[in-house]
């Protein structure tokens, strides 16, 4: 976490106990606590504090986001190929359907247009598109994909997931065209469990939980107040550095990429090249003839938390769809690994990551196996 | 020595894991996820990774999981349909063995730089004057898996550890539990991984091949009873065929898949002198003489003599008559515990 955050939470772990719900001092006393934290939320999206929802993290966001749009207004949902599970699996479990993506894996406007006409089909009352993805960085522009929209279901709810985007981009002017935003506590440097999303007034939405009405009826349930204020404190951390940390990690992602290549020259980078295609923070690189699997395992024995397409619940790796959707050949995606940097991340950790990386694929291409199949 | 030991979740390898570490070794653990679909332990086996990770911190080792399912699908899952669409009997767990176990995970090993690997099969290798090695059984008759460890080439086997094959099966829990490990009392695994006790096999492989429905006939010919699919039926089998009930019992003693018919006999009706098996394999020199064979998990090994008759193909010639084995079926070779040699009946 950043040092901000932990010194934020500090407190909420102890002399501020009291229930945000409640109506006596300790309570109101978690409540103004509370409340700073959304204001600081809301603009740092450019949303008014009452927008704000605060959630168990982006999944929870994403959740109530497609599942709130269709209980409220029926109709259908689609996403784009290269989403995340968190909204791949709920518009999956709506019976909604996933939209191609060009090869930097952006929404496909000709294939969302053929999804939006589909002939004697419900209308379709959310789209979802990750503002930056979280497996390649490539960020998607929402202002043509709103205008769309207003031509062909100006009904429909625009959502994004801006999870991985938080860190990087200027969120107010990129998140303006939404009318449902998604983020993430742990992704700018706060605590884990925690998210909001935002829900622009006027936008048709019905809890998934419910209870006792807390966050304005649309998320029941105690707030975590520490997790809400450890978040607004890594976020306005976040905000203030942003310019600085950006620069700072764009050279030593140039400097990671092009070491790469120098040592792996086989190696593809299926990251967008262009700076204005991405985040700073993300490379995804495949390095041919090489199992992802025993790669990772040997950059952990070294040292270096890498990772690749998505891990589940048991821990094993599975093929990355997001490589699969903008047409990475699955031999190719064998061998996938993502680096991820971050407003922590040094020179020194890029010069380990240059030591390890070459030295495990020189390893696993020099393996000379014994076994007999 | 570097050591990867597979740990399923299961009693045997937790002990296996610990047996290692207390000997000094440098020991990873790491769980198999096998199989996507449906399994009696939940979704990707979950609970059974939950119980491997445990017990990994417990005995402060560390544990990874590494995703064979594609190798598994394509070595284990997909020939066990085939082999039954084929009128044959398969048995997975030698097929894992032989494709993922002790080759795809043992490869990844190699190329990880582990000197050896481990899993808590009850089997012991025995190291012969020449160098060879053997899988012999288990100190725990009840228990012994060499039978379905006969296709570990020699070069694997080296590389190979049983940690907990001279232990009785009460020792490894009285073991597991003097270290407090979550799975002391786990129950054994049982039965195929991939398939779930609910919906059984039939219901398995009618979604992958064509189930035929098949009259059952005595040795006149007289329809006697019906069977759902042919392709379930193995040679031998007494249950299950739809019969009523009478005095002698009645076995499978053929099945004629292209005319869809079972014919049912008695129990001497399946005894024969020879059995013809395909791909054996000896584990170093042939034995010329007498040897002990086996041919199903914990059967009875009974006296033959086996000679190879060129392309794989192997007969064994029994001392007594002994009842003919379903095809698919392991014919595993024994000199005393050494397992000496073994393929798949023809």
């Amino acid at each position: 976490m950043r040092p901000e955050a932990v010194a934020a939470v500090a407190p909420l772990q102890g002399e501020v106990f009291g229930n945000p719900s409640g109506s006596h001092r300790w309570a109101r006393e978690a409540r103004r606590r509370l409340d700073d934290a959304r204001d600081v939320v809301a603009e740092a999206v450019g949303a008014r504090p009452s927008e704000v929802v605060f959630t168990s993290g982006g999944t929870e966001a994403d959740n109530l986001a497609i599942a709130g749009v269709l209980a409220a207004a029926g109709g259908r949902a689609l996403c784009s190929a290269t989403e995340h599970h968190a909204v791949l699996e709920p518009v999956r479990a709506a019976g909604g359907r996933t939209v191609a993506v060009d090869p930097l894996g952006r929404v496909d406007f000709g294939a969302l247009e053929a999804e939006l006409a589909e002939p004697g089909a419900a209308p379709v009352a959310v789209v979802s598109a990750l503002l930056a993805n979280n497996e390649l960085g490539t960020v998607q522009d929402l202002a043509p994909l709103r205008d769309l929209l207003d031509r062909l279901a100006p009904t429909a709810v625009l959502h994004t997931d801006a999870v991985a985007a938080a860190a990087w981009l200027e969120l107010p002017a990129r998140v303006a065209p939404a009318q449902l935003v998604s983020l993430s506590g742990h992704k700018v440097g706060g605590p884990q469990g925690i998210g909001a999303l935002v829900v622009r007034s006027g936008t048709a939405l019905a809890p998934i939980l419910r209870g006792g009405g807390q966050e304005h009826e649309r998320r029941s349930g105690t707030p975590d107040v520490a997790g809400a204020v450890g978040f607004a404190a890594a976020l306005a951390a976040t905000v203030a550095e942003r310019a600085a940390t950006v620069a700072r990690v764009e050279a030593l992602r140039a400097r990671l990429v092009a070491g790469l290549l120098a040592a792996a020259p086989d190696a593809v980078v299926v990251s967008p090249s262009a700076a204005a295609d991405r985040t700073a923070g993300t490379v995804h690189v495949c390095f041919p003839g090489v199992e992802r699997e025993a790669l990772l395992f040997l950059l952990d024995q070294a040292g270096v938390g890498a990772s690749w397409g998505a891990s589940c619940s048991s821990g094993a790796t599975e093929p990355s769809h997001v490589l699969a959707a903008i047409g990475v050949a699955p031999e190719l995606a064998a061998g996938a690994l993502r680096l991820s940097l971050g407003w922590c991340s040094t020179e020194a950790d890029v010069d380990v990551a240059l030591g390890a990386v070459p030295a495990a694929v020189r390893t696993l291409r020099g393996a000379v196996v014994g076994g007999s199949r | 020595m570097r050591v990867l030991v597979m740990m399923s979740g299961g009693v045997d390898s937790s002990v296996a894991a610990a047996l290692l570490r207390d000997e000094g070794h440098d020991v990873v653990g790491v769980t198999l996820k096998l199989w996507g679909g449906e399994s009696d332990s939940g979704c990707c086996s979950i609970s059974d990774v939950d119980d491997a990770r445990r017990v990994a911190d417990r005995l402060g080792i560390d544990h990874h999981t590494f995703n064979f399912g594609d190798a598994f699908t394509e070595h284990v899952v997909g020939p066990y349909a085939t082999e039954h669409a084929a009128g044959r009997t398969p048995n997975p767990c030698i097929e894992c063995n032989r494709h993922i176990k002790f080759a795809a995970v043992d490869e990844r090993a190699q190329a990880l730089g582990f000197d050896a690997v481990a899993t808590g099969h009850h089997a012991r290798t025995t190291t012969r004057a020449d160098g060879s090695h053997r899988v012999a059984r288990g100190a725990d008759p009840a228990k012994d898996q060499s039978y379905v460890l006969h296709v570990i080439d020699q070069p694997q086997l080296a590389r190979t550890l049983f940690p907990i094959g001279h232990l009785q099966k009460a020792e490894v829990r009285r073991h597991a539990a003097a270290l407090d490990l979550r799975t002391a009392a786990k129950p054994d695994s049982q039965d195929v991984c991939f398939i779930t006790k609910v919906r059984g096999r039939a219901s398995f492989l009618g979604d992958k091949i064509p189930l035929t429905p098949a009259r059952v006939v005595d040795g006149a010919g007289v329809e006697v009873g019906s069977v759902p699919a042919v392709e379930l039926v193995t040679l031998g089998q007494r249950k299950g065929l739809g019969l009523a009930g009478g005095a002698e019992p009645r076995y499978v003693v053929d099945v004629d898949r292209a005319a869809a018919t079972v014919t049912v006999g008695r129990g001497a009706d399946l005894l024969v002198a020879e059995q013809r098996v395909t791909g054996f394999r000896w584990a170093g020199a042939p034995v010329v003489g007498p040897v002990q064979v086996q041919c199903s998990a914990h059967g009875r090994p009974e006296v033959a003599t086996v000679e190879l008759v060129g392309g794989g193909e192997a007969v064994v010639r029994w001392a007594e008559p002994q009842r003919r084995v379903a095809a698919g079926q392991s014919v595993v070779a024994y000199e005393g515990d050494e397992v000496a040699g073994g393929g798949l009946a023809s």
